[in-house]
């Protein structure tokens, strides 16, 4: 194909109709031979017009006028009044512009390129007992793939065989590694930190769950904002009206060259391309630090958002019980926390996990006669002393004298949180208290989202109202509603929609799809899982609330770089169409000049996002 | 129907989105609204009716147009 070659050299006919350039200017200076200079600048005209030529054609043929068009027929215009200068600039410029922009723009993409990059490419299958190596995309569900330490594991799958830790980071940002052992379900792009391990293959590429991030993201950065259709629809019914305008022009005033040069000026390229870029630019950084957008909209509305409403348990709090306070009523702490392991690590309640980790690497006894008392607690013996643990029901029954520890206890039942008892014969040692508590700096998470112009945070809850008015006071909140019901959260974020407010609803995704759903952007905190990806308008990998004002934040900057690049390429337009009319220095070559930077600028300004400084000051 | 999406080479030229989509919806068995030629992804995503139109066919035209294509898949 000769169309194919004439692509391929592109830059190569760019670079000698560049040199053909310069040693005209050069000849000019120094042999005033007039005539030389018009045959190297003819030449390096049609060079630099050949590929430009082929893309006119390329394009008429399909009955579109594209900017090569234009070019071409703006260059044919000025061979008519034998400005071969202007002519042989203006194709340079063109084809140097495309050169430039082709880079910058590859720029823009690189960060979403990186992640799409750790896709695995090739999986150690076991067939007949041997390992072999094949391309993914010849994996099928089923299959046993073999991961050694330090590997990426390939496929979503279930642990057949050995045993390991694997680092998720890429799905959920944690960056500790997790322990996982038969019939558990490891994730493809997680690595292998330690072991050695066979999986049942249960999804392959675009079907587990790190390709649906992948795939989100891939199709985020073209999913339009409405600004962005209407940018798009604009332009397209620019083009035609400049065309008819340049035509009426060159023939009113007889002036080929102001009607041809009008042409050049009415490619709209930095309008149609300064709202992709910052798009790319912007969902591109946002990937690379765990914060997906799933589109243009998405981002406009979450950067406008000034209402954000939070599910309880789970978002606003851990989740998960944990150790609030130990007391001790003996001096001899040391003790009772052995006593504390010694019986706790028998058990495999929630409670004991909380309690162990609050306690931590110490020393155990050997507990005697260990007796598991259904709802109330553990009795068991250490060195011949009868150790209790558990609710004030098993105190009771043992006839422990509770005198003391009476207002701790009721502290406790006020704050809602559970608790137990430890006793020695019939002497209370200690209690502890365990409760969901809030997650670790979400006051400050608040006040940056407030910072950042959210006016209203409510709390929507199941729990009761004590509870939901006790965190509200804690966090500044604006109101908290306790007792409700999925369906009546729903109806609580229609209506604000129904206002016109852009309501950010965040959630654990599972019971809160419904609210997800209404809200104008849904979050779902549950980091990159499947239930997330579908539920999400904006999915944060980390399962943390910091992210959510960075996220803020970043919608807000790529929204501002959109709207700068809207404004860049519609100033330039307006002030070269009035300089072709009204200033008679104007040429052809100034106008593509200026037209190229203007593409040039928008695509720097959008790569402006990708040095957006994440962390707060 | 079937839906089809090709992955080009980087398009760098806004008015290659229109060349593109224009030339697809000339051909006979494309469904004109599924065309989507997709600026940042570089990709394009349709539905055709394979009794009238092959595969190939849609390939080589993008091609013709002036653009690589690296991957196709069909569904």
């Amino acid at each position: 194909m000769n169309t194919k070659i004439i692509y391929k050299h592109k830059n190569h006919l760019m670079l000698v109709s560049l040199i053909l350039i310069v040693f005209a200017f050069v000849n000019n200076y120094v042999t005033h031979n007039k005539n030389i200079s018009e045959i190297l600048l003819l030449i390096a005209s049609i060079v630099g017009l050949l590929p430009i030529l082929f893309q006119a054609y390329s394009a008429l043929k399909i009955k579109v006028i594209s900017i090569d068009v234009l070019v071409v027929l703006a260059v044919l215009g000025a061979f008519i009044i034998k400005n071969y200068e202007e002519s042989a600039i203006v194709t340079f410029l063109f084809l140097f512009g495309s050169f430039l922009e082709q880079k910058t723009l590859n720029h823009t993409k690189k960060a979403i390129k990186e992640l799409t990059d750790l896709t695995p490419l090739e999986a150690a299958v076991l067939k007949d007992g041997l390992t072999v190596k094949i391309p993914i995309e010849e994996v099928l569900v089923g299959d046993l793939v073999v991961v050694k330490t330090g590997e990426k594991v390939p496929v979503d799958g279930l642990i057949v065989e050995g045993s390991g830790y694997l680092s998720e980071a890429s799905l959920t940002g944690e960056s500790i590694p997790v322990s996982k052992t038969l019939s558990d379900q490891v994730y493809a792009s997680s690595i292998l930190d330690d072991g050695h391990i066979v999986i049942k293959t249960t999804a392959v590429l675009e079907d587990t769950t790190f390709g649906k991030i992948i795939e989100m993201v891939v199709e985020a950065q073209d999913k339009k904002s409405r600004a962005w259709q209407f940018i798009d629809r604009f332009s397209t019914f620019y083009t035609p009206v400049v065309l008819i305008f340049g035509l009426l022009m060159g023939l009113l005033t007889k002036d080929l060259e102001l009607g041809v040069t009008i042409l050049v000026l009415g490619c709209p390229g930095a309008l149609v391309i300064g709202i992709p870029v910052s798009n790319v630019a912007g969902i591109g950084f946002g990937a690379k630090h765990g914060i997906l957008f799933k589109g243009s909209e998405t981002i406009s509305d979450l950067a406008k958002s000034d209402v954000f409403i939070f599910d309880k348990t789970g978002t606003l709090t851990k989740g998960f019980p944990e150790v609030v306070e130990m007391i001790a009523y003996d001096s001899n702490v040391d003790k009772i926390k052995n006593y504390y392991k010694s019986l706790e690590e028998t058990q495999t309640h929630p409670l004991a996990k909380s309690i162990l980790n609050y306690i931590g690497d110490v020393s155990t006894f050997e507990v005697k006669d260990l007796n598991v008392i259904k709802g109330q607690g553990i009795k068991g013996y250490i060195n011949d002393k009868r150790i209790l643990l558990g609710n004030q029901a098993l105190m009771d029954d043992y006839q422990v004298e509770l005198s003391s520890v009476l207002n701790d206890i009721k502290r406790f039942e006020e704050k809602g949180l559970s608790y137990v008892i430890l006793a020695e014969e019939e002497k209370v040692l200690s209690v502890i208290s365990i409760g969901d508590q809030l997650r670790d700096n979400i006051n400050n998470d608040l006040k940056r989202l407030r910072q950042l112009g959210v006016k209203d945070t409510y709390i929507l809850s199941g729990d009761n109202q004590g509870a939901v008015d006790k965190i509200k006071d804690s966090l500044n909140m604006t109101q908290g509603f306790g007792g409700m019901l999925p369906k009546d959260k729903k109806a609580f974020i229609d209506k604000l929609v129904l206002e016109g407010r852009k309501v950010t609803f965040i959630g654990d995704g599972i019971n809160d799809a419904p609210s997800l759903a209404s809200a104008t952007i849904g979050i779902s905190i549950k980091g990159g899982t499947d239930v997330a990806i579908e539920t999400s308008d904006v999915v944060l990998m980390h399962h943390d609330l910091y992210h959510l004002a960075t996220a803020k934040r970043l919608a807000g900057k790529i929204l501002r770089n959109m709207w700068q690049n809207i404004i860049i390429s519609l100033l330039v337009v307006i002030v070269l169409l009035y300089q072709v009319l009204y200033n008679s220095q104007m040429t052809m070559s100034i106008g593509m000049l200026v037209h190229e930077l203007s593409i040039l600028v928008v695509i720097l300004n959008g790569m402006r996002l990708l040095k957006t400084n994440i962390k707060e000051k | 129907m079937k839906q089809m999406t090709l992955q080009l080479e980087t398009l760098t030229c806004p008015s290659c989105l229109l060349k593109i989509e224009k030339g697809l919806k000339r051909l006979e068995g494309i469904d004109k609204d599924s065309v989507e030629v997709m600026f940042n992804s570089s990709r394009v995503k349709l539905s055709f009716d394979d009794s009238k139109l092959d595969s190939n066919e849609i390939q080589k035209t993008i091609e013709n147009i002036g653009y690589d294509v690296l991957k196709t898949t069909l569904k």
